[in-house]
């Protein structure tokens, strides 16, 4: 039988792995999570009692959908799950899979990438410090731990979750100081116009959130620095609308500007990938069933940002791709493909609504930590520029942005606005990092035992 | 006390004792080792490259900044790790790392 590996157990992968069992295949998933359900529908450790409703507010019905066909499929056997497991290299039709013990290999002849994405950061001076982290660290924190990541948190950047996990937070008791967000008011309103359009019902749920947050929602705010004191944050730094200086005292700061596609496995299977202005940042390039070329295939987040209802169109249309390219009979598509156009025309207008804040990045201190990983600043990553010339790829060689150990993933774009800007040119120009096996750190003794 | 992080749901687990930097503290059943850390800890671990204190970032095992050792075995990513009893977690690398680590 023909042998199709899914990375990846979010809505997409679920989506996918249950069209190509209802055709009669026996898909391997592999999975980074204990459980599947992916990253949104991220599911708590067994013995956890909050139900459904209390984790996925209104899409409750949907995350419980998917984890039941999950599991009825690993149940009866239709599927092979690896769970806690990452896809770490892909080379001559086999996977590396680094399992909790150590690296394995399992052969395929089609490849389902449905890797999902991650917050998108933007650097703010005083990030890299203990008690920083990302929007969606603060949503899983919340959902799979039942934790809080500070006793006064402030919460900073653009895009969907910003305004869902103030209210997620402050609905399960935690102290949230201020929302802010750094696109203005007069984006939000153009773009919301188109976004109200495309899905009016979720515009609508968006902006009754927005409007309980009340007065610690801030929108057009500019982010001038965490100030820390020796174990963390004490102080966020920021300007209002108007430009006058706000400080806000905290303990936490969330950052994220909507999310980054995770394309690292793409670029290993050989997927070109292209930058996209919309979504500002390299895609790989797929048909609209999310067909790669050379047996690969690719949905959900990683491919498009839609969200997870987009992500679970996405899987199906992926997977009917597969069969259809295995000669087996799919049914019409049509449908599928113009809600996703729907939901594609949606996504743009809320990137527009809620975009990435380049001037902010371009204007970064030289004093800022730019990459997290091996404290490279703004100043130095200028100063390589003499060296290295505009190019993302020498820059890293020569002055270690994107070398370290998220491999690019939370410099890449800063990296690239940063030198864009010295240079008068846009951060496509700087080039793309190329994605190195293995795709996350393994130790060397995972190889070795095998 | 001294936690950075605040418990507020799901407090009805067993307790699970474990040491850091060779401390007995307790998380419950289901924490991953940053929760169960970070419950009682401002940070895991000093940056390599600066001298801030470091608490991971992302908790999706994405950014790799919570990797801290454990006295005997492997290091490991504390995000993406679960608390098991009886682990004896470092901040730093033990002595004779790595030659010591399986
Ligand atoms: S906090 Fe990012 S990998 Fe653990």
């Amino acid at each position: 039988m023909t042998r199709v590996l899914i990375v990846g157990a979010g809505p997409a992968g679920i989506r996918a792995a249950e069209w190509l069992v209802a055709a009669g295949l026996h898909p391997v998933v592999v999975d980074e999570g204990a459980r599947a359900g992916g990253q949104i529908y991220r599911r708590p450790p067994m013995g956890f009692t909050r139900p459904p409703e209390k984790l996925y507010g209104s899409e409750a019905g949907k995350a419980v959908a998917l984890h039941q066909t999950f599991d009825r499929m690993v149940a009866e056997r239709r599927v092979d799950h690896h769970p806690r497991s990452s896809v770490v290299a892909l080379a001559q039709g086999e996977a590396h899979v680094l399992g909790p013990e150590r690296v394995t290999r399992i052969g395929y002849d089609r490849l389902i990438l449905a890797t999902g994405a991650a917050d998108r950061v933007a650097p703010v001076p005083g990030w890299q410090g203990a008690g920083v982290y990302s929007l969606g660290a603060a949503q899983i924190a919340l959902k799979s731990q039942g934790v809080a990541l500070g006793r006064r948190i402030v919460l900073a950047g653009s895009g969907p979750l910003l305004t869902l996990l103030a209210s997620q937070l402050i609905a399960a008791g935690a102290e949230v100081g201020a929302v802010l967000d750094t696109a203005p008011m007069r984006r939000q309103v153009r773009g919301g116009l188109t976004m109200a359009l495309a899905r009016p019902g979720v515009t609508l749920r968006g902006l009754a959130m927005r409007a309980r947050l009340g007065r610690l929602y801030h929108a057009g705010v500019g982010l001038d620095r965490i100030e820390a004191g020796a174990d963390g944050p004490v102080a966020l730094h920021w300007r209002d609308a108007q430009g006058r200086g706000q400080v806000t005292p905290c303990d936490m700061v969330g950052l994220g500007w909507h999310l980054r596609a995770e394309t690292h496995l793409a670029d290993l299977a050989g997927v070109p990938l292209a930058w996209d202005d919309t979504f500002h940042q390299w895609l790989p390039q797929a048909d609209a069933m999310g067909r790669a070329g050379g047996g690969v295939y690719l949905a959900g987040d990683g491919l498009r940002i839609l969200g997870a209802d987009g992500a679970e169109l996405a899987g199906q249309l992926a997977a009917s791709a597969c069969l259809e390219d295995l000669g087996l009979p799919i049914p019409p598509s049509g449908p599928e493909l113009r809600r996703l156009r729907r939901m594609q025309r949606f996504a743009a207008a809320m990137q527009s609504a809620f975009p990435w804040p380049a001037k902010m990045v371009q204007d970064l201190p030289d004093h800022t930590v730019l990459c997290r990983c091996e404290g490279v600043t703004a100043g130095a990553l200028r100063t390589t520029l003499d060296l290295s010339g505009p190019d993302a790829n020498r820059a890293k060689s020569l002055g270690r942005v994107g070398m370290g150990r998220c491999q690019g993933r939370y410099c890449q774009l800063a990296g690239a606005e940063v030198m864009a800007a010295a240079v008068g040119s846009p951060p496509q120009a700087m080039g793309r990092l190329r994605g190195q096996p293995p795709v996350r750190p393994v130790p060397v003794s995972a190889y070795l035992d095998g | 006390m001294n936690g950075r992080l605040v418990r507020l749901a799901e407090t009805a687990r067993a307790p699970v004792a474990f040491t850091f930097d060779g401390e007995a503290l307790t998380g419950l059943e289901g924490d991953t080792v940053l929760t169960a850390i970070l419950l009682s800890r401002r940070g895991l671990r000093q940056a390599e490259f600066g001298p801030e204190p470091r608490a991971g970032f992302c908790l999706m095992g994405a950014c790799q900044d919570c990797w801290i050792w454990q006295e005997d075995g492997p290091r490991l990513r504390a995000c993406s790790t679960s608390l098991e009893a009886g682990m004896r977690l470092l901040s730093q690398a033990p002595q004779g790392w790595p030659e010591s680590a399986a």
